[in-house]
């Protein structure tokens, strides 16, 4: 039980309290403009830019954080191009970062180990810049997302009633796009990039079951957020497991508890 | 087709000037004029593809013209700046129902538009949204999530977002698609009051000619491709007096039937 008192758990604590605040605030947004998969994808792309930075010497997540964008720019130009078929360039993007990584893995032998732990999470190693990065992340999303809150309930409800009502739609399109970079690549380092998707989609899927307004599901989507980053890392502690893999499997649980919560409460 | 405005109370609403409109090189509109008075109502019919939609979307600034002007209240659009003076009801199938989102909350963002950023919404504000409950007949759905509701009920949920603004134009845009045939009359019933008695100019796009035809007359007073302008006009001079808002609510209340 001493895990919990040392250095490296309580930084892994508060950094999974940190994303487990700004993941599910970006993923309430993702899930209602049903870009679900958006996560998966940008991480993706996000490991190719990690793995150049690690090639270059260059802050690996920087990198990572510029592929995220580039990629997500790139998903709107495809979304726009294939209007019909949205999940098309989400797809078609995936494949390319998951292409390139793997090229560059092949030119930079001897780093594989290191990108590896980008794939997977490694929140115990988080280092004091991380936590930096992280915490400016949250307090950047939260604000945005506190005072443009009206704005972007208009943009997500009803797109068209919003651009009626004046909203300039192009300027918070490109805001929510950037910011959605910005936290998956901060998101990577915890949880891992073939899990990153979860965090920023599975508080929503369970607080949609719950939720009686839409104020209302952003409250219970962050908080089963939080009480998976607690009750998984608490888990994978106690039994040293991945703590990466028991936040996820927490929150899976959670989601399956209000399934059936859901359900008995209609019988 | 004289697209300069009137003396006296009726004032030109949205005048469209030679407007041309391009899709992948395919001509959409071309050679439009057209001018729509103060308290005038309406009525757009056109086929699949006539440009309905595009339309709307140019005179609500969503789509620019290829080529030519839209003005509305006079002002050039890419200037025009009071869009709570536009109130825009989408079709039914234009949001996503699955959106948790309660009546109450649709019906306030009606304002969220002129309350940007750090703008907080007041006392007067969460007032003017019980009073549109109220007019609409949904203040016991007020609770409800917007996707349990009926078409019908949905529909005046974003009418009640509409009117919130007090709008002087009320945009429609197929309002009834989806709603059975019962429900679609109370809403036109509504809609027409709402005409008489309000001062509020109208555009609706309708598949519905009957509808259309019997309040309007069976004539288009203009056509471009396949698409038709039928318009009713108000010209009793004593219908330019402003009408007392609250009392004339209270009324169109009464007029709307409650509908299961």
């Amino acid at each position: 039980m001493d895990i919990f008192t040392e250095y490296f758990f309580q930084r892994a604590l508060l950094g999974g309290l940190l994303i487990g605040l700004t993941a599910p605030l970006m993923g309430v947004f993702l899930v209602l403009r049903r870009l679900s998969m958006i996560g998966d994808t940008l991480a993706h792309v996000s490991i190719a830019g990690i793995a150049l930075g690690f090639l270059l010497h260059v802050y690996p997540i920087g990198v990572g954080l510029i592929f995220a964008l580039l990629a997500s720019f790139g998903i709107e130009w495809l979304r726009r191009a294939y209007k019909t078929y949205a999940e098309l360039s989400i797809a078609i993007i995936m494949s390319g970062g998951v292409a390139l990584a793997t090229l560059l893995f092949t030119l930079g032998k001897g780093f594989n180990i290191n990108v590896m732990s980008y794939f997977f999470g490694s929140i115990y190693t988080l280092d004091n810049t991380d936590l930096w990065v992280v915490l400016g992340v949250t307090v950047l999303v939260v604000g945005v997302i506190a005072f443009n809150y009206k704005e972007l309930f208009l943009m997500f409800f009803d797109e068209d009633a919003a651009g009626v009502s004046g909203l300039p739609l192009r300027f918070y399109n490109i805001m929510i796009t950037m910011l959605t970079a910005l936290v998956i690549t901060v998101a990577i380092k915890i949880v891992g990039a073939l899990l990153v998707s979860s965090l920023l989609t599975i508080p929503v899927a369970c607080s949609l079951l719950i939720a009686k307004s839409f104020r209302n599901s952003v409250f219970w989507a962050v908080l089963f957020s939080e009480v998976s980053v607690v009750g998984g890392l608490v888990a994978a502690g106690t039994w040293d497991l991945a703590p990466g893999a028991t936040i996820v499997l927490f929150l899976i649980g959670l989601l399956i508890i209000s399934l059936f919560v859901k359900r008995g409460l209609r019988l | 087709m004289n697209p300069t405005a009137n003396a006296g109370c009726h004032q030109s609403v949205v005048s469209i000037d030679d407007v041309f409109f391009f899709y992948e090189n395919k001509k959409v509109i071309e050679h439009l004029s057209f001018n729509i008075l103060e308290r005038d109502f309406v009525g757009l019919i056109g086929s699949n593809g006539a440009g309905k939609t595009t339309l709307l979307k140019m005179i609500v600034g969503l789509l620019k013209p290829s080529q030519g002007e839209i003005r509305l209240f006079g002002q050039p659009i890419s200037s025009f700046k009071d869009w709570e003076r536009i109130g825009y009801v989408p079709q039914k199938n234009a949001f996503n129902p699955l959106f948790p989102a309660t009546v109450r909350e649709v019906v306030l963002s009606g304002l969220y538009g002129k309350k940007r950023m750090f703008r907080r919404m007041t006392k007067a504000d969460q007032q003017k949204c019980e009073e549109a409950l109220y007019v609409m007949r949904i203040e016991d759905l007020a609770d409800r999530r917007i996707g349990q509701l009926s078409g019908g009920q949905q529909q005046r949920v974003f009418l009640a977002r509409a009117l919130i603004n007090n709008p002087e134009l009320l945009i429609l845009d197929e309002p009834t698609v989806g709603i059975d045939a019962e429900t679609q009359a109370g809403f036109f019933r509504m809609i027409r009051h709402m005409h008489q008695h309000h001062h509020i100019t109208f555009i609706m796009v309708s598949h519905d000619m009957d509808m259309v035809q019997s309040y309007i007359g069976p004539e288009p007073v203009q056509k471009s491709g396949t698409l038709s302008f039928y318009v009713k006009h108000t010209h009793e001079p004593e219908n330019c007096i402003e009408t007392n808002l609250t009392h004339s609510m209270q009324q169109l209340r009464e007029q709307i039937e409650v509908l299961s």
